[in-house]
């Protein structure tokens, strides 16, 4: 049975979550979700650390779902939805964790988990170097993403990016992206 | 310097805009994160290019951001390269990099550009 992208999105529901979406990725969409979760994480017991930190990985996570997320398979059942993606934020025993899910064409699966793997197996010097590195000499692409999503994403958490590629059909896979921030000082750094 | 100000209003995802040739000190302050930073930082880019022709003695740039995301990094980045342009042209020109106490994120950012820019920079802490 290929992957059912409504149990998942219920299944991440079921701990602690704190707001979860799917649908259409757009501007507007971003804008609500992140004037949203603002309120909602004014939580007392939180520094103005994990907060920020908090909002930082979510701003990357949803404009990597605007500039990457692939259009959907022609089965699915929202075919309105321009950018297809979901995301959740949940409260963890430590800090938060906030998942992301689109659809990627297997074409890219392997260019992608590459990527990832990359940057798990760095350590946060290696992070630190990557980030500066792509800064410096990497134009924005046409999408308009600066390739420094993700690496950013490692680098202010100073977790690994866990991921999964889920297999649809022939020609796509469900991407979800799960990260961890926790409130004390990051490791190795 | 005849040259029209760029004053620019901030938003929920674009920051407060204030630069001035006649002033010398440019003000960057709020949150950068809109999903096409390219759109909006071309103009700021366009018109310190217009501005180095006849800079002042002494540029001051200050920037004050509470967020900015990937993209808008490396247009902040062209902002300060052509910062460096001027520089490099025996002007006197610093950047004012603030950053909130404890957000250790922001200063390393700022210490990315000075690694970066060949352009004297202050860190700055904002205490609350």
């Amino acid at each position: 049975m290929s992957f059912n992208v409504e149990s998942y999105f219920k299944d991440l529901q079921k701990d602690d979550v704190i707001f979860s979406y799917k649908g259409d990725i757009s501007s507007d969409v971003i804008n609500i979700i992140l004037d949203t979760v603002e309120k909602k994480t004014v939580v007392a017991s939180d520094t103005s650390r994990i907060r920020k930190k908090v909002y930082n990985v979510l701003v990357e996570s949803l404009q990597n779902l605007y500039h990457h997320a692939d259009t959907v398979p022609a089965d699915f059942e929202d075919q309105e939805s321009g950018r297809f993606g979901l995301i959740a934020l949940k409260k963890c025993t430590r800090g938060y964790m906030i998942t992301a899910g689109n659809f990627v064409k297997n074409n890219k699966v392997a260019k992608l988990g590459e990527k990832l793997e990359k940057i798990n197996n760095s350590s946060a010097e290696d992070i630190k170097e990557l980030y500066k590195f792509i800064l410096h000499h990497q134009k924005i692409s046409p999408k308009g993403g600066g390739g420094l999503g993700l690496v950013d994403i490692a680098r202010k958490t100073g977790n690994n990016l866990e991921y999964k590629f889920y297999d649809y059909n022939d020609a796509y896979s469900f991407f979800s992206l799960s990260i961890k921030i926790n409130p004390l000082e990051k490791v190795n750094n | 310097m005849n040259m029209e100000p760029i004053i620019i209003e901030g938003s929920p995802k674009t920051p407060t805009v204030h630069f001035d040739a006649n002033e010398g000190v440019f003000k960057l302050e709020g949150r950068s994160i809109p999903e096409n930073s390219v759109e909006f930082y071309k103009p700021l880019v366009d018109w310190l290019d217009k501005y180095k022709e006849g800079p002042l003695p002494r540029t001051v740039v200050e920037i004050k951001l509470e967020y900015f995301n990937t993209s808008s990094s490396k247009c902040i980045l062209d902002v300060f390269k052509k910062l460096e342009l001027i520089h490099k042209s025996k002007n006197e020109v610093e950047i004012k990099w603030y950053y909130e106490e404890d957000d250790e994120d922001m200063l390393e950012a700022g210490e990315d550009y000075e690694s970066i820019i060949r352009v004297p920079f202050e860190m700055i802490e904002i205490v609350e």
